[in-house]
């Protein structure tokens, strides 16, 4: 205890709560209640109403919930077989250019998104692989846009990994394809959920390099909330946003209660 | 051979095959650097096809790039300052001022993480914008025409939705660093009548500097790169480097204009990289000192 005052610890509660108030409880309070409101002209709305989600589940945006959901699953699947793959085989090479590599692949991380949705437009407008205006390019883009943070993820916990028990499944005669499915994978399981659930957040929430990509039949859900909000349906963006986060946090609480093999000894 | 194998010590089990490294490092070569490379070679590329680094002298001389550079940098550094001032205040509270119910804030906190950054755009609008809560009724009370909150579509609009996303950032760090103060050195010197801003100042601040600098330097590229927000708020007169590369290139179909302005944010994304680099490196070796 820093304070022992009641004044003192009375008072930077208070702070505290003002600031949480203020900054995270407000927002979220009033998304979620703008989703419900039919007409908003004062402190709280004047009625309550579930149209905003109907209208949003029945038009376009219905659509855009399985574009975004679909994007983010492929993108994050295929960011973590990629990331896991350089990571496990990121060890095998000397350390000093094992510190390049590891570089190199962190970088995408550091890049502006609408740069890498530009780079990629430029890239895949002209031969030898045309793929603008393809749902590929998207995918492309939100996998590049993950990459660091699966292999980022997975390397941490190839780190935290103890040798012994390759080491020894190796002793054993175990092959190398084999300590990889039954040995390696499995210890480092959590991580590999960790990665693949930050990876689909952030392709769930990605807007920047999407709305420089996305062609018209496949438009992501932050897409769709903003042609909302700039059409001044602020109510049906509303409704939309809830529903992005609300799927996005279905995903990662479900993927959280994935049984690990260290949960079940 | 020898050599080798007692260079990789227990770390790697004796996993022989460097090559294994190849598959990925070329896709991210096709789908990352080769995109990248052609950004710098499109910018110097005029519409007429003939190289010319003319665009550059045109476009970094011009007021829309010097502008959206300015704003650019002021956003990231009122942001990453309010972010860290909040950040520290919020963690400081929740660790050694705690009381039933901290871990809960602490998580409400966290998932900001996960969350669309411009959700707190639009959450936003509907609180301080022109037809947000507070102006409509303020204007229904006192009869006002004008809405007389209107802070929202400027700079400080941007910088507080900007504080609000990122101040989570700061925090990951900060509570670890945190957890491995020993409370009982704390007990023991509020106990003997040290007071609470000389402990801070004394004790908890160097302990958390590190984690202070790592976090802070990943606000700064964060902020840097964020699109969501300012393209949201559509702030009038707030125009940052993204969206001036989403402007020209969407909007303008200029796409030489574009890269130059792509080649500028990603050099200096790249440098705050390497600053953040730097100091989580300097932050972990501290940590293994002690």
């Amino acid at each position: 205890m820093l304070v022992w005052s009641r004044w003192g610890r009375g008072g930077l509660w208070a702070l505290l709560a003002l600031i949480v108030g203020v900054f995270y409880v407000l927002p979220l309070a009033v998304i979620a209640l703008a989703s419900v409101a039919g007409e908003w002209n004062g402190m709280l709305p004047r009625a309550l109403t579930l149209a905003n989600y109907a209208g949003v589940l029945h038009g376009d945006s219905g659509g855009q919930l399985r574009v975004s959901l679909v994007t983010g699953a492929v993108a994050s699947a295929i960011a973590l077989v990629v990331g896991t793959w350089a990571a496990i085989a990121l060890r095998a090479i000397a350390p000093a250019p094992r510190r390049l590599l590891d570089i190199l692949f962190f970088v995408p991380s550091a890049v502006p998104s609408v740069s890498i949705g530009l780079g990629l437009l430029v890239a895949f407008s002209q031969p030898p692989v045309l793929l603008n205006g393809t749902v590929a390019i998207v995918v492309i883009a939100h996998l590049v846009l993950v990459s660091a943070f699966s292999y980022g993820n997975v390397s941490a916990g190839l780190a935290r990994l103890s040798p012994e028990f390759e080491e020894v499944a190796a002793s054993l005669g175990a092959r190398p394809g084999y300590r990889l499915r039954h040995v390696t994978l499995p210890l480092i399981q959590p991580y590999l959920i960790a990665a693949f659930s930050l990876s689909f957040a952030m392709s769930m929430g990605e807007l920047g390099a999407t709305a420089m990509v996305y062609p018209p039949g496949w438009v992501t859900m932050p897409v769709g909330i903003f042609a909302l909000t700039d059409r001044g349906d602020v109510f049906q963006a509303a409704a939309l946003t809830m529903l992005l986060a609300l799927s996005t946090l279905v995903v990662l609480v479900g993927l959280s209660l994935v049984p690990t093999r260290s949960s079940n000894r | 051979m020898t050599a080798v194998a007692a260079l990789a010590p227990a770390a790697a089990p004796p996993d022989r095959g460097g090559f294994m490294i190849v598959p990925p490092l070329l896709v991210l070569a096709a789908l990352f650097f080769y995109p990248l490379a052609l950004i710098a070679t499109q910018s110097v590329t005029l519409a007429s096809g003939a190289l010319d680094a003319g665009t550059y002298a045109k476009v970094l001389s011009g007021t829309l790039f010097l502008s959206a550079l300015t704003h650019t940098v002021e956003i990231a550094l009122a942001a990453t300052a309010g972010c860290l001032l909040l950040g520290f205040a919020m963690s400081l509270i929740l660790t050694f001022v705690p009381f039933p119910g901290a871990r809960l804030v602490a998580r409400l906190i966290d998932l900001f993480i996960a969350l669309p950054t411009f959700l707190i755009a639009v959450a936003l609008t509907f609180i301080y914008g022109s037809a947000g809560i507070f102006n409509m009724s303020i204007m229904q009370a006192t009869g006002a025409t004008e809405p007389p909150i209107d802070f929202l579509y400027s700079m400080p609009g941007v910088i507080l939705a900007e504080i609000t996303v990122y101040t989570p950032f700061i925090m990951r760090p900060l509570l670890a660093a945190f957890s491995l103060i020993e409370t009982a050195q704390i007990e023991v010197a509020s106990s003997l009548g040290a007071r609470a801003w000389r402990i801070v100042r004394q004790v908890i601040l160097p302990a958390a500097q590190p984690a202070l600098l790592a976090g802070g330097s990943l606000c700064l590229l964060l902020t840097v790169n964020e699109f969501g927000i300012v393209f949201f708020i559509g702030a009038k007169g707030v125009m940052t480097l993204p969206l001036l590369v989403y402007g020209k290139a969407i909007q303008e179909d200029d796409y030489t204009t574009a890269c130059v302005i792509a080649v500028v944010n990603v050099a200096l994304s790249l440098a705050l990289y390497a600053l953040y680099r730097v100091l989580v490196a300097r932050a972990g070796a501290g940590r293994g000192r002690r």
